[in-house]
């Protein structure tokens, strides 16, 4: 721990006896999802429901001249086929932009395309028919008369006046952009001993959910009210949007979000074909269920990082850093994502490069540009693998061209542990960050210097390993500083109610959702430790809008830090009426009484006094045998949201050590490395786990993943054989450790830790192959690292 | 995407898959394990009326010695092979390349006969088939057929094989006691499909090769016996032969252009294997340390 605290009131809550906090439970769902038992959408069937199927649109730009619907329509089993004029008269269209973001701007989405379609894979008609295979039966008989028009595909010409404009009423494809300057950053490259620029490239890449995204809408006209079953991170932000657009009040909209099979950030935007189910739903007075298949997964779900930046750092022959330059550019596809925009990407870019550092000049411009490509949006760690390749990639640009080691540059570098509070020169506010704890202690972790013997000794042999380091910040526990700003009605707070049922056990509400991090866990873990309960006592209910308190639900590696803070609130209160009335019965004070293991107790000496088995039978059945004037209040509700820091950061360093055969050009992921520190550690084995999977996306980006277009904007990979996942053969060992830096912004500490591994794991093997690389001189600042790349990079092809 | 809809026919014997591939022609298609089959159908890349399946067939299940050649029949799975102490006797080269089959849950359905018909240029099994010499046996509405691997593979996809004709097994000499194999293929991840392959079987005399044979898959539209391996045929292979070997081999090769490699990269890859193939097979690590490649 590089942090105790002081607090004995804190103390008291986190380390009570038997409490769970910081140990490794098995989670309470576990049971449920292996065996089967677990509730997803995809598998939901209601009476009357209708199965929905898109037809999407071939082209990457095209004028729809004619729509025949009539043979399809004819066609048995089907119930409706449906264009987007005629879907324009149930929902309204949608324009992807928040108010923080200065200039950005989009054009109005529709449901389903009306006139023209602007990506390959827009929808252009929806086929609801009584099974999936007769609505693609009927799908094949709709007939679209297309005129093409020419693409813009390449987001460095998007904005040459040769390109077509994708939208002629916003005047060009500039999106958004952001200029950035901080310090005399002029001046700090002239009295550099060295400046180094690098050309850093990154593929477009997409989430892969296990579970493709699945809707369920159905409207009961009896009621003027529409059920959405979804798997989504945001149930609250769902039912806002399907209300505002379809013309209801948000109580008129239920969304219900049980299990999940995976998300990833997929998952917390709306998308066309989902608005679409909902308005098919309310249209034809039935059930509508709408599940990705995977291809239109690949062409629709959101695509992330397709960044170009240039990157400059100036460096002085000490070691000291000057100055950081870049200069990013994005293409997000002919829209800006709603509601949470596609600006957000290259804004935390501009935010976090050269984050973990103390110098103080910095100079950015990030350009966001329309494309006729899928549309780009926020998924696992936003931005941050960008501007952790780039940045991580330069300081090793900067060592090697003044001959420092890597490790030795980072600690010259980085902000000194007690430097905290701090402010970077992008302003970022830093509440306490362990980046030379987290450096000393993934250097013995791997033993750097055995390593680096080893390297040496096996380069003699022809064996080109190398070694990457990366240390990282991580936006994590968002205020309203995120969305809700800008305009966004996405909640930034969240709440938990907990209540005593009549034999003692406990159930709790949250507005946090689960898609596999945990969620359910950690919030049981909580409310079992803080109340004095034991867990398999605590059952916990998210996702439904009609009873869960109201929140922001999971993302931006929120969960634990918000809901969990929330939750240990809310059942302190509980606690604390729970003691009243056993104060009452036994004729005690509150403060003589504990609980432990579901009694109360005498707190001097843990004397059994009352099981709350019995207490709760007394309040609900006897509540006549109670002193007068007493009435107990057996649930409490706490809502949360950090107020003083617009986010916790957390930090980290990731550390690869790679093999690369230089004949072939594979890299071989011999062992990873994390170090973070994300405060207050609930359940280890949960963190760790989400570290490890964060890197394993990491590393997808690093080796493996890239959405293929062709020139004419055509998604050429959207299958699994073609679109390469990370999968276990390829994975290296990862070691996971932590420095633990809780955030005082609650009691809990909490920050987030869903992330950190996505954010510098690319970071770290880039720098791995350019060090195992370094004798044949030449530097590759592209990834995915393929063999294709390598080769080309050492010549041999 | 779901299939379109189809009729489906279980053969009881080889006879009846023949006639009810001789009733519909070219809109039947013959299912065997189903892991190419099947999801090009849900993918509606195929769209066959009928499928036969034969995966009731024992008759054109299993592996026997029949003297000196191995018959392996069409459905036996990739797992069978794998597990076969005959494979790892008789054709020890199968049981190294078919362990590079997809993963097990594939291999475990996976039939050779259906691997053959499929004919996918980065298929292992193929090139094993022409490196091995084997003759495909095919039975059809003339009767039965044998053709030679290397006639076999007419390009993507494509074969020898009539819409009426069932693939029911191959034959394959028995190995020398003698002779040693070699495979290796590159492939982005455990269980893809290869960007380029070789399965070589040798005879040794001496520090020469007797006999050389060297299979290179996903080099082209259909697997490859290179005919560069008759220059290191019967003599010492020395850096500078094996270089001339590996300049043949990039000339007679003619490799395609997909998203994993462009054809350079595949020569290129190409010639590596060759030169480890050679260090290997050869014993000879000198041949491949600075290699030509
Ligand atoms: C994820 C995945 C990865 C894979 N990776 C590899 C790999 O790395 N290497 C590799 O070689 N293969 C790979 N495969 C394919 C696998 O090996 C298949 O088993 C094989 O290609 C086809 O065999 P099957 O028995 O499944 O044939 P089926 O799918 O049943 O049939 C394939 C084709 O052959 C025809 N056919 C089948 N049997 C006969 C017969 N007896 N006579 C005439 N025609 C017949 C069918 O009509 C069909 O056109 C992979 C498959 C998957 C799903």
């Amino acid at each position: 721990m590089s942090s105790i605290r002081t607090n004995p009131e804190r103390l008291s809550v986190l380390d009570r006896p038997n409490s769970y906090i910081g140990k490794t439970v098995p989670r309470p769902n576990l049971d449920r999802l292996l065996q089967g038992r677990g509730s997803y959408v995809s598998d939901l069937e209601l009476p009357r429901m209708a199965h929905v199927v898109f037809l999407r649109s071939p082209h990457a730009h095209a004028k729809i001249v004619n729509i025949d619907v009539a043979p399809a329509k004819q066609m048995s089993g089907v119930i409706a086929v449906v264009t987007g004029e005629e879907l324009a008269a149930v929902i309204t269209p949608w324009v992807g932009v928040l108010s923080h973001l200065k200039g950005l701007k989009s054009a109005p989405q529709s449901a389903i395309a009306v006139g023209r379609v602007c990506w390959q894979g827009e929808a252009v008609a929806a086929i609801v028919a009584t099974s999936r295979a007769a609505a693609e039966d009927a799908a094949e008989h709709v007939a679209v008369q297309y005129e093409e028009l020419e693409a813009a595909t390449d987001m460095r010409t998007a904005l040459d006046p040769a390109t077509p404009i994708i939208h002629a009423s916003l005047g060009d494809n500039l999106a958004f952009e952001r200029i950035h300057e901080a310090g005399a950053v002029d001046q700090a490259f002239a009295e550099s001993d060295a400046v180094v620029e690098a050309d850093f490239v990154f593929g477009r890449h997409t989430g892969v959910t296990l579970e493709p995204r699945s809707v369920v809408a159905s409207w009961n006209a009896a009621e003027a009210r529409l059920t959405i079953h979804q798997g989504t991170q945001a149930p609250h932000m769902v039912q806002n949007i399907a209300a505002l657009h379809l013309g209801l009040r948000d109580s008129q909209v239920r969304v219900v979000c049980k299990d999940v099979g995976g998300s990833f950030g997929i998952k917390v935007h709306i998308y066309a074909d989902e608005m679409a189910t909902y308005a098919l739903a309310k249209m034809l007075r039935r059930p509508v269920k709408f599940v990705a298949d995977r291809v239109e997964s690949f062409n629709t779900d959101i695509h992330a990082r397709d960044h170009r930046c240039k990157g400059k750092i100036g460096i002085k022959r000490d070691g000291t850093i000057t100055a950081f330059e870049i200069d990013d550019l994005t293409g997000i596809g002919p829209y800006s994502m709603y509601p949470r925009t596609s600006a957000i990407e290259a804004n935390q870019v501009v935010n976090l490069v050269g984050g973990p550092y103390s110098n103080k000049n910095y100079r950015a411009r990030a350009r966001v540009v329309f494309q006729n490509k899928n549309v780009m949006c926020q998924y696992r760690a936003v931005g941050h693998p960008i501007a952790c390749s780039v940045t991580e990639g330069l300081v090793d640009l900067a060592a090697l061209e003044i001959g420092m080691d890597p490790v030795e540059i980072r600690r010259r570098n980085l902000i000194a542990d007690d430097a905290y509070p701090c402010t970077s020169p992008s302003g970022l506010r830093f509440e306490q960050l362990s980046h030379h704890a987290s450096l000393t202690k993934i250097v013995e972790m791997m033993d750097y210097q055995a390593l680096r013997s080893e390297q040496a000794r096996l380069r003699k042999d022809g064996i080109f390993r190398g070694i990457g380091i990366a240390s990282f910040i991580e936006v994590t526990n968002p205020s309203a500083a995120f969305y809700g700003v800008g305009g966004a009605r996405i909640s930034s707070q969240d709440g938990v109610a907990v209540r005593l049922d009549a034999q003692g056990s406990v159930i709790c509400l949250t507005s946090i959702t689960e898609q596999g991090q945990g969620s359910e866990s950690l919030t049981a873990q909580i409310v079992g430790s803080v109340l004095g309960v034991s867990m398999d006592r605590v059952r916990v209910v998210l996702g439904d809008t009609d009873m869960t308190p109201y929140g922001g639900g999971t993302w931006a590696s929120r969960g634990a830090g918000i809901g969990g803070e929330a939750a240990l609130q809310a059942t302190k209160v509980l606690r604390q009426n729970i003691l009243d009335v056993a104060a009452a019965i036994l004729q005690a004070s509150p403060a003589e009484l504990d609980i432990v293991n579901n009694v109360v107790v005498s707190a001097s000496d843990g004397t059994p006094r009352i099981d709350l088995n019995e207490l709760a039978r007394i309040v609900y059945f006897r509540p006549d045998t109670l002193p007068p004037g007493i009435q107990p209040e057996l649930m409490a509700t706490r809502h949360f949201v950090p107020r003083e820091y617009p986010f916790a950061f957390t930090n980290g360093v990731q550390a690869a050590w790679v093999e690369v055969d230089t004949d072939t050009g594979f890299v071989k992921l011999l062992r990873h490395w994390v170090v973070e520190d994300c405060g207050t550690i609930i359940n280890p084995q949960l963190v760790d786990e989400q570290i490890r999977g964060g890197v394993v996306q990491g590393l997808g980006a690093a080796l493996f993943e890239k959405c293929i277009y062709d020139d004419r904007g055509q998604l050429t990979n959207a299958n699994m054989a073609d679109y390469l996942v990370p999968m276990s053969g390829e994975m290296p060992d990862i070691d996971v450790g932590h420095v633990v830096s809780p955030t005082r912004e609650s009691e809990l500490g909490a920050k987030g830790a869903g992330e950190a591994g996505t954010a510098g794991a690319a970071a770290a093997v880039t720098n791995a192959v350019n060090d195992a690389l370094t004798p044949f001189e030449t530097i590759i600042t592209e990834i995915p690292l393929t063999p294709q790349v390598i080769l080309t990079a050492l010549k041999k092809i | 995407m779901k299939a379109s809809a189809f009729a489906y026919a279980r053969a009881t014997s080889v006879a009846n898959a023949l006639e009810l591939l001789a009733v519909h022609g070219e809109k039947a298609r013959v299912l065997s394990g189903g892991q190419s089959l099947i999801p090009a159908m849900n993918l509606r890349l195929v769209a066959p009326e009928v499928i036969v399946d034969i995966g009731g067939l024992a008759e054109l299940r299993g592996i026997v010695i029949e003297g000196e050649t191995l018959v392996i029949g069409a459905l036996t799975r990739h797992a069978d092979l794998l597990k076969s102490s005959d494979i790892v006797k008789c054709a020890p080269l199968l049981a190294a390349a078919v362990a590079h089959i997809a993963h097990p849950a594939i291999r475990n359905r996976g039939t050779i006969g259906g691997s053959l018909a499929q004919a996918d240029p980065a298929s292992e099994l193929p090139a094993c088939m022409l490196t091995l010499g084997a003759s495909i046996v095919v039975r059809g509405p003339g009767g039965e057929r044998r053709i030679a691997a290397e006639e076999f593979f007419r390009g993507i996809y494509e074969t020898q094989l009539a819409p009426q004709d069932l693939l029911v097994a191959v034959e394959l000499p028995v190995a020398d006691s003698g002779s040693a194999h070699f495979f290796q293929e590159f492939a982005r991840r455990h269980g893809d499909y290869a960007i380029t392959g070789l399965a070589a079987q040798a005879v040794l005399e001496g520090d020469r090769f007797a006999a050389l044979r060297l299979g290179y898959f996903a080099v082209g539209d259909r697997p490859v016996l290179a005919e560069a391996a008759g220059k290191l045929t019967g003599v010492t292979v020395t850096p500078a032969l094996l270089a001339e070997a590996s300049d043949a081999l990039s000339d007679e090769l003619d490799p395609h252009e997909d998203q994993q490699a462009t054809p350079a990269m595949r020569r290129h890859l190409a010639r590596i294997l060759l030169t480890r193939c050679m260090a290997s097979l050869l014993k000879r690590p000198d041949l491949q340390i600075g290699g030509v490649a």
